[in-house]
């Protein structure tokens, strides 16, 4: 009994110190563990991303070869180019107004892409979020449903529906609304209409991950506090969903910049955008150095647009706050 | 009183019937509830969880309208108005204080919303803060706060704009026992302070009777009872009311004659008791009566007692001393509630013959 009594004593004593070094240890497993369970991701984003990503930045700084394929010569003629050009003849340098105005229209499609889906996106998922919680799976799987089918299938079916001969165009002809038909395809409209249709999901899900959290209860106590609808969507809803409009905003930008297959198609050869670009001067260009610069510095507009946007909205927060 | 007599009342819901759903799947939860508020009064709705009394709540707010009935603030037609055009303001459950926005936003939001300038609404901010004794806490976010300390910025919040009418909707019952004691003193003290009208929904009996100025016990979407705290508790009109608030001996009498709202019975027993008849009970025959556990006594003295029974469990609790008996001929158990003082001597034993006396105006005839 005494015996039992001191040893308890003892570890009494020592309790805080046993805690405490327990304690130390347990943090170090967990960190170790945190690591191991991080290791594919990092192992995939090593070989994945960074790996591509430092060849072409080398072959950015590289000569191009005569029948594609780069020369490995030092080189910052590649850079050079895709801002300025030279004219041989006249031996003048200008600014690159070609390469200028596909970067424009790039930036100016894909944010126009962005507010579109915003504007359409926002109020679909605030509907599905308001809808009782046994129907917002079917929803939720209605907007998944495009994702079922190609990108190149879906970007034609868009083209089906506007072309010449298009549904909307035989409709209106037929109804005797109009004449001759609605010049849509090859435009800047089209290309927009089809990254908007391509996208539109990629906006409506995170913000309606951040609606579903959203507690309506709050909503609430804004009409009761006489806010109006429009001031309870400013200043209560908008507010608290921001994080998924930011992200929903983010992930139809980026892509949107970036497009190949919908600009190709519904652009037809004259709208450019800069993923055609890049991929004119790896392919007929022959010219890849130049195609690693302008992948290059896609990737810096979006990294700006991103970090831009970022302060923007950390900006907010600490006024805010 | 004579002021609230002369002017409208505060609120009042007239047939007020409210259906949610349609078809087979269609709730009832209102259904011809009617009731006068009166003004700068302390109004509880108290009923356990799906009586309606939060969806009378929220029709008042303007969050649900009414399927059928009218509801009247201040003697106008609200029925229909949207919640931001009434002067009523609420309490919620879980606070629902914006997140996203300091204490001192949360508290000015409504007066903002009501086109007031910033100097003035500083200052309203800064009445409201001290009001709820929160002044250091004004810049905070509302999750660094706790949660004794959000009910008063909620309090606060809803009593900013100087409503006709606050709402609160079971606003104590995420608190713990010590701070919801003490929340309950605070807001009487508000009330008292502000002059506004508070209806108060809760399930909680306890909280109902010290609180309130009246009480209306509801069950099923209807409201079975209006009355102060010692009416409902002193003379339940029903078997749900008795039961729901306190403790209850429930019998069976019969009515052996009647005078002015008070009746002589015949109990089980034999013997005679006189009684309170509720409004609307049966003046002949079987009735159910109450007896509430303080209201009756032991006694050694059988042949006098009005009932007998023998003693099954004695239950000991500092304040006073519950004794469990089984009745002479049967039925419910019947609990007498004594006082203790340190004089009594623990004498009675389970398993002995003990008399009952009821004491007097102590029995309730209720209706059925």
């Amino acid at each position: 009994m005494s015996e039992l009594a001191a040893s308890s004593r003892i570890s009494v004593d020592d309790a805080p110190q046993d805690a405490a070094s327990a304690l130390q240890a347990a943090e170090r497993q967990q960190a170790k563990r945190r690591w191991l369970l991080l290791t594919p991701a990092l192992v995939i984003l090593l070989l994945a991303a960074s790996g591509p990503l430092l060849i072409v930045l080398t072959y950015s700084f590289l000569k191009p070869g005569d029948y594609g394929g780069v020369i490995w010569q030092f080189s910052t003629e590649a850079w050079f180019n895709v801002f300025l050009q030279e004219d041989i003849f006249e031996e003048t340098v200008t600014f690159s107004d070609a390469h200028l105005s596909i970067f424009w229209r790039s930036v100016r499609l894909s944010l126009g892409t962005t507010l579109m889906a915003l504007l359409i996106g926002f109020p679909t998922a605030y509907f599905m979020a308001t809808r009782p919680a046994s129907s917002r799976d079917l929803w939720l799987f209605l907007i998944t449903i495009p994702f079922w089918t190609n990108l190149l299938i879906r970007t034609f079916a868009i083209m089906e529906v506007i072309r010449n001969e298009g549904i909307i165009n035989s409709i209106l002809i037929g109804l005797g609304i109009i004449d001759t038909p609605i010049q849509m395809m090859f435009t800047d409209f089209a290309i927009m209409l089809g990254m908007l249709y391509v996208y539109l999901p990629l906006m409506v899900l995170p913000i309606y991950a951040s609606m579903e959290k959203l507690d309506f209860r709050l909503v609430e106590a804004g009409y009761d506090l006489y806010a109006t609808r429009w001031r309870v969507l400013k200043r209560v809803i908008f507010p608290l969903v921001k994080p998924g409009v930011i992200a929903g905003s983010i992930l139809v930008f980026i892509p949107s910049l970036g497009a190949y297959v919908t600009p190709r198609v519904l652009g037809g050869g004259k709208n450019l955008m800069l993923g055609n670009l890049i991929e004119l001067q790896f392919g007929q260009g022959r010219n890849w150095p130049l195609g690693a610069a302008l992948s290059i510095t896609l990737l810096a507009i979006v990294m700006i647009a991103l970090l831009a946007y970022v302060r923007n909205v950390s900006r907010q927060e600490n006024t805010h706050g | 009183m004579s002021e609230g007599k002369a002017s409208p009342s505060a609120v009042e819901a007239e047939t007020v019937t409210k259906i949610f759903g349609s078809g087979e799947t269609q709730v009832t939860a209102l259904n011809e509830v009617s009731v006068a508020i009166r003004q700068n009064e302390f109004f509880t709705l108290l009923g356990p969880s799906g009586c309606g009394k939060t969806t009378l709540l929220r029709l008042i707010a303007g969050f649900d309208h009414p399927t059928g009935g009218t509801i009247l603030l201040e003697g106008q037609d609200i029925s229909y108005l949207p919640p931001y055009k009434r002067p009523v303001n609420t309490v919620f459950q879980n606070y629902a204080l914006f997140p996203h926005m300091t204490v001192g936003e949360n508290i000015g939001f409504g007066l903002e919303m009501l086109g007031q300038g910033k100097a003035e609404r500083d200052r309203a901010v800064g009445e409201m803060l001290q009001l709820v004794r929160m002044d250091e806490l004004k810049d905070r976010k509302t999750d660094q706060i706790s949660g004794g300390q959000q009910q008063r910025v909620a309090l606060a919040r809803a009593l900013a704009p100087h409503p006709k009418v606050l709402l609160l909707d079971e606003p104590l019952s995420a608190l713990d026992l010590k701070l919801r004691k003490e929340m309950q003193i605070e807001l009487k003290r508000l009330q008292h302070e502000t002059g506004i009208t508070f209806i108060f929904v809760t399930h909680d009996q306890e909280e109902a009777l010290t609180m309130s100025d009246r009480i209306a016990v509801m069950n099923a979407g209807r409201i079975l009872q209006i009355g102060s705290p010692r009416e409902i508790y002193d003379h339940p009109a029903e078997r749900f009311v008795a039961n729901f608030i306190g403790e209850t001996n429930f019998l069976e009498a019969e009515v052996v004659s009647t005078k002015n709202g008070s009746a002589r019975l015949r109990l089980p027993s034999g013997k005679m008791v006189a009684a309170a008849l509720a409004e609307g009970a049966r003046t002949e025959g079987k009735v159910s009566i109450v007896v509430r556990p303080e209201h009756a006594g032991l006694t050694s003295a059988k042949a006098k007692a009005a009932l007998t029974g023998r003693l099954e469990n004695v239950v000991y609790f500092g304040t006073d001393t519950h004794y469990h008996l089984r009745l002479e001929g049967g039925g419910e158990p019947f609990i007498v509630r004594q006082q203790n003082s340190r004089d009594t001597e623990e004498k009675l034993e389970p398993g002995s013959e003990v008399g009952i006396e009821i004491g007097k105006n102590a029995v309730q005839v209720l209706r059925d």
